[in-house]
């Protein structure tokens, strides 16, 4: 496994005139957890959907510069997007389940990227069972898995969120503010589960939260106006960071 | 000022009961005096002139109405969901803008230029393509009828899809489906209910439309064994006859015993549509 899970050069992002990004060059552990802080509108959401390149979704998004997952520019001609989005997962802020039963928003991604002849029904049962158990709702689901997932509790549709991911067995996770739609009962859970995933997954998580930020990550990037100002072991950047702007961030005293 | 607003708020109950009072009121002493039911709704035989025996039969027409009405969905709905979903999934700034302008002119064609298209254009066409004797026929009103119904529906069925959380579609397409698979996989069972009542809606239009069908169907009272054979419709013949008939005949009764028969039909359409849009939103 590379050291690194992304890892970008000089990285900018336009929308329409607007230099989103300008021109990063950061880099992911692989196998650990990294948070993304910064105040509203650094940018940290659209360098997170960088990674998987869903910011194209839009008009008048433009990049320029490198990503590397895995020795690969993903901005290169020859990238092909649905290999990508399944090496490189994604979590929403608000949780996204598909209209669907719990059972058919596990299997989507299986469904979608693999023949029928690979996945017979102890396969996907298997898949099913295994992402269930792994977000820790398997005994709360394993009788009801054709329940409709938008009638879940928002704690359960993101955990959902999360184990759908995981039968495409992504190398990256991104995650968009996972518990800024949660109660904190349920931000205690999620965190919990993300503590599990580490180490499986190398985990990208963007939050408002400086305090999850610490709870949660390994390494921590301060983000401002579309930079990024300063990438340090987390402990080390709370507690002694190099930056005036990076202290008058988490001291409060902005933001 | 209020009360003007509420007035004409008001005016739309009050001019479809008026409507509906008129129509059947006037048909009234015909069904309940006059009429066979069982010869009404079963006999092809439609001879309201006729000098010896005048038969009221209108299975022949509305069989005109069912097989134009059906060939006209069997264009309409692909064509109708196909564009929705093209305009609203596919394309986006001027092309988007500039197909909902365009299908919405669509809609803006009077039903009588079409009914010229379908004389003028499609007949000769039809006769040349099919080697048939008549161009205006079942098929000729069929496709005229569906290209009709296109925009109602794709207006419906774009504002369906456009009703769809966008989160669906980021979820799975971050899960690596492309945009058709979205569409297919999540955008037409999430909007399933919209498009439903889109396709309903544009049967309803189908079904009342006259003019272009008067025109293009080649006004032969006959259940159709083939899309080129020559039909009429429930509404045509109202729309050809009525001006005929001395006000309060029989035949005049008839016509307007047609038109209730017809007032039930797209009322039933229209009223299933709605059960089914209400049932959405209560979701």
């Amino acid at each position: 496994m590379d050291e690194y899970c992304i890892k970008t050069r000089g990285l900018k992002l336009f929308y329409g005139e607007f230099e989103a990004l300008k021109g990063l060059d950061i880099r992911f552990l692989s196998g650990k957890t990294s948070a993304l802080i910064g105040p509203s509108g650094c940018g940290k959401t659209t360098l997170l959907r960088c990674f998987n390149r869903i910011n194209e979704r839009y008009e008048g998004v433009r990049t320029e510069g490198e990503v590397v997952v895995q020795e690969h520019d993903i901005y290169s001609a020859d990238t092909d997007l649905v290999e990508l989005r399944k090496k490189v997962g994604m979590v929403f802020q608000r949780p996204n389940p598909l209209p669907l039963s719990v059972r058919d928003n596990i299997l989507y991604g299986l469904r979608l990227h693999f023949s029928r002849k690979y996945r017979d029904a102890s396969t996907l049962d298997e898949a099913l069972e295994t992402s269930l158990r792994a977000v820790h709702l398997w005994d709360d689901l394993k009788d009801s898995l054709s329940t409709e997932a938008t009638t879940l509790s928002l704690e359960k549709q993101q955990k959902l969120c999360i184990a759908r991911l995981l039968p495409l067995k992504p190398e990256v996770i991104l995650m968009d503010e996972p518990c800024s739609a949660l109660d904190p009962d349920a931000t205690a859970k999620i965190e919990e589960l993300l503590r599990d995933l580490a180490g499986d997954y190398s985990l990208v998580i963007v939050t408002h939260n400086m305090a999850q930020a610490r709870r949660v990550s390994d390494e921590c990037a301060f983000m401002l106006l579309g930079e990024v100002v300063e990438m340090r072991r987390t402990e080390d950047l709370f507690v002694s960071p190099r930056d005036q702007r990076t202290a008058n961030y988490i001291e409060g005293r902005f933001g | 000022m209020e009360f003007a607003i509420k007035a004409s708020g008001f005016s739309a109950i009050f001019f479809v009961f008026a409507i509906f009072f008129f129509v059947f009121s006037t048909a009234s002493e015909f069904i309940f005096e006059k009429m066979d039911f069982v010869e009404f709704l079963t006999s092809p035989e439609w001879y309201p002139t006729s000098l010896s025996n005048k038969r009221y039969g209108t299975l022949a027409l509305l069989a005109g109405t069912v097989s134009v009405t059906g060939l006209a969905m069997l264009i309409a709905v692909p064509l109708g969901l196909g564009s929705a979903l093209f305009i609203s999934e596919f394309t986006s700034g001027v092309v988007k803008e500039g197909l909902k302008i365009t299908i919405e002119l669509l809609a803006a064609i009077p039903s009588v230029v079409w009914g010229f298209i379908g004389l003028a254009v499609m007949n000769p066409l039809i006769i040349e393509v099919f080697d048939a004797p008549i161009g205006l026929n079942v098929l000729n009103g069929g496709i005229i009828l569906g290209l009709m119904s296109v925009p109602i529906m794709t207006t419906i069925a774009e504002d369906a899809l456009k009703a769809v959380p966008d989160s669906y579609r980021e979820a799975s397409l971050a899960l690596g489906a492309t945009r058709w698979q979205t569409a297919h996989k999540v955008l037409f069972p999430a909007a399933r209910s919209g498009l439903l009542a889109a396709v309903l809606l544009g049967v309803g239009r189908a079904i009342g439309e006259t003019m272009a069908v008067l025109m293009a169907t080649g006004h032969a009272v006959q259940i159709p064994g083939s899309p080129l054979d020559s039909v009429r419709t429930l509404t045509a013949t109202i729309a050809a006859e009525l001006g005929e008939t001395a006000a309060g005949s029989d035949h005049y009764q008839a016509l307007f015993a047609v038109g209730v028969l017809l007032f039930l039909l797209t009322f039933g359409v229209n009223l299933a549509a709605d059960l089914i849009v209400r049932g959405r939103s209560a979701r």
